[in-house]
C-alpha cells in the first residue's frame, strides 16, 4: 500500500504516523472493481447498512428495556407508548431484522448463481455463512426479549432442539436455561448475548471484507479481471451506485416501518408469555421458516435437528461440492435451471414451514427437504462433470465493448469529469 | 548451551510440562465461567408443591405449575384406564405399561411438556383436541399421546414424563 499525498497538512501529518487515510483511500476510493457489476452487487453494502441500523437502534432500545420476566413485556410496551419516538426506534429494529435477512438472502442467492463461492473466494464464502449463523442466533435471542407468547414458546422449542443430542442433551438444555424451564435466568442471558453478538458479526464482517478485497468482487461473467481496462475505481462509480441502491432500499424499508410495521410479525407476541399455555399455532419468524420446515419434515427428533443444521452446514462445503470451473450461471445452461429450482424449493419450504404439520404439508415438506439436499450433494457434484458449459468471453471488456474489443485495445477508462 | 540430545529431551520436558499446566489453568478458569450458567442455588431450591386432588371428579383434569413447568393431573375414567391397559406394550415407541406410570390407576400425574420440543400439549380443558388416542395432542408438531401419556404418533421420542411424587394422604399429592 502506497501512502498518498493528501492536500491537507493535518491529514498528511496524521497519515505519516497512522496511515489510516491511505488505507481508506486504497480500499474505498481507488479499490479497482469490475466494471460490469449489476444491481445484485448492491446487496453487500445494503447488508452493512442494515447491520449498522440494527446496532444503533438496538443500543437505544437497550437504554429503555428491562430484561426481567416481570417487566420485559411492559417495558417494551412503554417504549411503544411513552418513550419519545420509541415506537419508531422499535419498529425500525423489529422490521430491520426482517430486512437484514431479505438483503442477506438475496446476497447469498446472488453468490450461488454467479459462483462467487468458487476459488479463490472459498473463505470469503465460508465467513459469509458464519455471519448468517451468527445472525440467526442473534435474531432468535432478540425475538425472545419482548417476552410475548411467541417469544417464550419460540425460545422453548429452539432450546429444546439441543435436548436431541444423545446423553448430554438434557444437561445442555438446563445449562442454557439456567433452570428447569425458560425463565428469568434465560431471559437475562439472552439479553446479554443479544447485545454481544452483533459486535461479533461486525468482527466477522471485517474479515469478510478483508477476504473480499484480496481478490476483489466476482462479477456477472464470473471471469477474472484481466487488467485496468476491466475495472473502475470504487469511488465515485460504486459509491454512487451503492448510494442509489441504499435510497431504494430505505424507501421500501420505510414503507414497511411506517405503514405495515406488524405485517411480518405475529399477533400472538402481543400476548404476555404464559408458561402454561402454548399458542395453538406456533411458527417462527418468516426467515426461519424454511429451516423449520426441514426440522418438521423428519419424523425423528435427532434426525430433524441434524437435517436442519445440515441445511446450513452444507453451505460451508459448497465450494468443494460444485467443482465446475465456470463460475457464472450465465454460461451454465443446466445449472441455471437447477438454480431456479433450488430457489423455488426454498420458497416452498418457507411456505410449508408456516403450515400445520399434517397431511399433504408433511409429504411436501419431505419432498422439498430431500430436493434441497439433493441439489447440493448430488446435482452440483454431478453437473461439475456432465454439464457442457457455454464459451466464456475473453475478458470483461469484450462483451461490454460489443465483442470487437480485445483485452488490450479496450477503450480507456473514462474520467469522472470527462 | 549445547544442543545435545540430553538437553533436547530436557527442553521438551519443560515445554510439555508448562503447556500442561497452562491447559489445567485454562480449564480451571473456564469452569466457573461456564458453570455459572447452570441453575443457581435459589432456582434449585424451588420447593416441592402439594396438591389437593380431593375435589377432582372422575374425568376432570387440573394443571399445576412445578419448577416453572405444567404438571397434568387427570382423574381418569374407567374407560380411559381400560384403554391404557389394553394397549399392547410391544407396539409402543417407548414401551411402558400403564401400571408402571401410576401410583393409583385413577390418578395420572405427568409432566405436561411434550418430549419433542417442550410445548404444552392440549387435552386438559374441556373441548380441547385430545388427539387420536383420547389423551393429549401437541399442536406444535403433531404428537399424539394416549390416556396414559404415552407417545403413540408424531415426532416425540418418549412418553410424557412422570415427575417424582407421592401421596401424602388419600387426597394430597406432593410433587417434587
Amino acid at each position: 500500500m502506497q501512502t498518498q499525498n493528501f492536500k491537507s497538512p493535518v491529514v498528511r501529518w496524521i497519515d505519516h504516523r497512522l496511515p489510516i487515510f491511505s488505507f481508506m483511500h486504497h480500499e474505498l476510493h481507488e479499490y479497482p472493481t469490475p466494471k460490469n457489476l449489476n444491481y445484485l452487487w448492491n446487496l453487500g453494502s445494503l447488508a452493512g447498512l442494515a447491520l449498522v441500523t440494527m446496532i444503533v437502534t438496538g443500543i437505544i432500545l437497550a437504554m429503555h428495556y428491562t430484561p426481567h420476566v416481570d417487566h420485559a413485556f411492559e417495558s417494551v410496551e412503554r417504549i411503544m407508548r411513552d418513550v419519545n419516538q420509541g415506537w419508531l426506534i422499535r419498529y425500525i429494529h423489529m422490521n430491520g431484522a426482517s430486512f437484514f435477512f431479505i438483503v442477506v438472502f438475496i446476497h447469498i442467492f446472488r453468490g450461488l448463481y454467479y459462483g462467487s463461492y468458487k476459488a479463490p473466494r472459498e473463505l470469503l464464502w465460508i465467513l459469509g455463512v458464519l455471519i448468517l449463523l451468527l445472525m440467526m442466533a442473534t435474531a432468535f435471542m432478540g425475538y425472545v426479549l419482548p417476552w410475548g407468547q411467541m417469544s417464550f414458546w419460540g425460545a422453548t422449542v429452539i432450546t429444546n432442539l439441543f435436548s436431541a443430542i444423545p446423553f448430554v442433551g438434557e444437561s445442555i438444555v438446563i445449562w442454557l436455561w439456567g433452570g428447569f424451564s425458560v425463565d428469568n435466568p434465560t431471559l437475562s442471558r439472552f439479553f446479554a448475548l443479544h447485545y454481544l453478538m452483533p459486535f461479533l458479526i461486525v468482527g466477522v464482517v471485517i474479515l469478510h471484507i478483508i477476504a473480499l478485497h484480496r481478490f476483489g468482487s466476482n462479477n456477472p461473467l464470473g471471469i477474472d479481471v484481466n487488467g485496468k481496462q476491466d475495472t473502475l475505481p470504487f469511488h465515485p462509480y460504486y459509491t454512487s451506485k451503492d448510494l442509489f441502491g441504499a435510497v431504494v432500499f430505505l424507501t421500501i424499508f420505510a414503507s414497511a416501518v411506517f405503514f405495515y410495521p406488524n405485517y411480518l410479525g405475529h399477533p400472538d407476541n402481543y400476548i404476555p408469555a404464559n408458561p402454561l399455555q402454548t399458542p395453538a399455532h406456533i411458527v417462527p419468524e418468516w426467515y426461519f421458516l424454511p429451516f423449520y420446515a426441514i426440522l418438521r419434515a423428519i419424523p425423528d427428533k435427532l434426525g430433524g435437528v441434524l437435517f436442519m443444521f445440515g441445511a446450513i452446514a452444507v453451505l460451508f462445503i459448497l465450494p468443494w461440492l460444485d467443482k465446475s470451473p465456470v463460475r457464472s450461471g450465465r454460461f451454465r445452461p443446466i445449472f441455471k435451471v437447477f438454480f431456479w429450482l433450488l430457489l423455488a424449493d426454498c420458497v416452498l419450504l418457507g411456505w410449508l414451514g408456516a403450515k400445520p404439520a399434517e397431511g399433504i404439508y408433511v409429504i411436501l415438506s419431505r419432498l422439498a427437504t430431500a430436493w434441497y439436499f439433493m441439489h447440493f450433494l448430488v446435482v452440483l457434484p454431478l453437473l461439475s462433470y456432465v454439464e457442457k458449459t457455454r464459451p466464456l468471453p475473453q475478458s470483461i471488456s469484450t462483451p461490454v465493448m460489443g465483442g470487437a474489443a480485445m483485452a488490450g485495445s479496450a477503450a480507456p477508462r473514462e474520467k469522472p469529469d470527462a | 548451551m549445547t544442543d545435545t540430545a540430553e538437553n533436547k529431551g530436557r527442553r521438551d520436558f519443560i515445554v510439555v510440562a508448562s503447556n500442561t499446566m497452562m491447559a489445567v489453568g485454562a480449564a480451571a478458569v473456564a469452569y466457573p465461567l461456564i458453570n455459572q450458567m447452570n441453575p443457581a442455588a435459589d432456582t434449585l431450591a424451588l420447593a416441592s408443591i402439594e396438591v389437593n386432588v380431593g375435589a377432582l371428579a372422575e374425568g376432570q383434569a387440573i394443571t399445576v405449575k412445578w419448577r416453572g413447568k405444567p404438571v397434568f393431573i387427570r382423574h381418569r375414567t374407567a374407560e380411559e384406564i381400560a384403554a391404557a391397559n389394553d394397549t399392547s406394550v410391544d407396539d409402543l415407541r417407548d414401551p411402558e405399561t400403564d401400571a408402571d406410570r401410576v401410583q393409583k390407576p385413577e390418578m395420572l400425574v405427568i409432566q405436561g411438556i411434550c418430549t419433542h420440543l417442550g410445548c404444552v400439549p392440549l387435552g386438559q380443558k374441556v373441548g380441547e383436541i385430545k388427539g387420536d388416542f383420547n389423551g393429549w395432542f401437541c399442536p406444535c408438531h403433531g404428537s399424539h399421546y394416549d390416556t396414559s401419556g404415552r407417545i403413540r404418533k408424531g415426532p416425540a421420542p418418549t412418553n410424557l414424563e412422570v415427575p417424582p411424587y407421592a401421596f401424602i394422604s388419600d387426597n394430597v399429592i406432593k410433587i417434587g
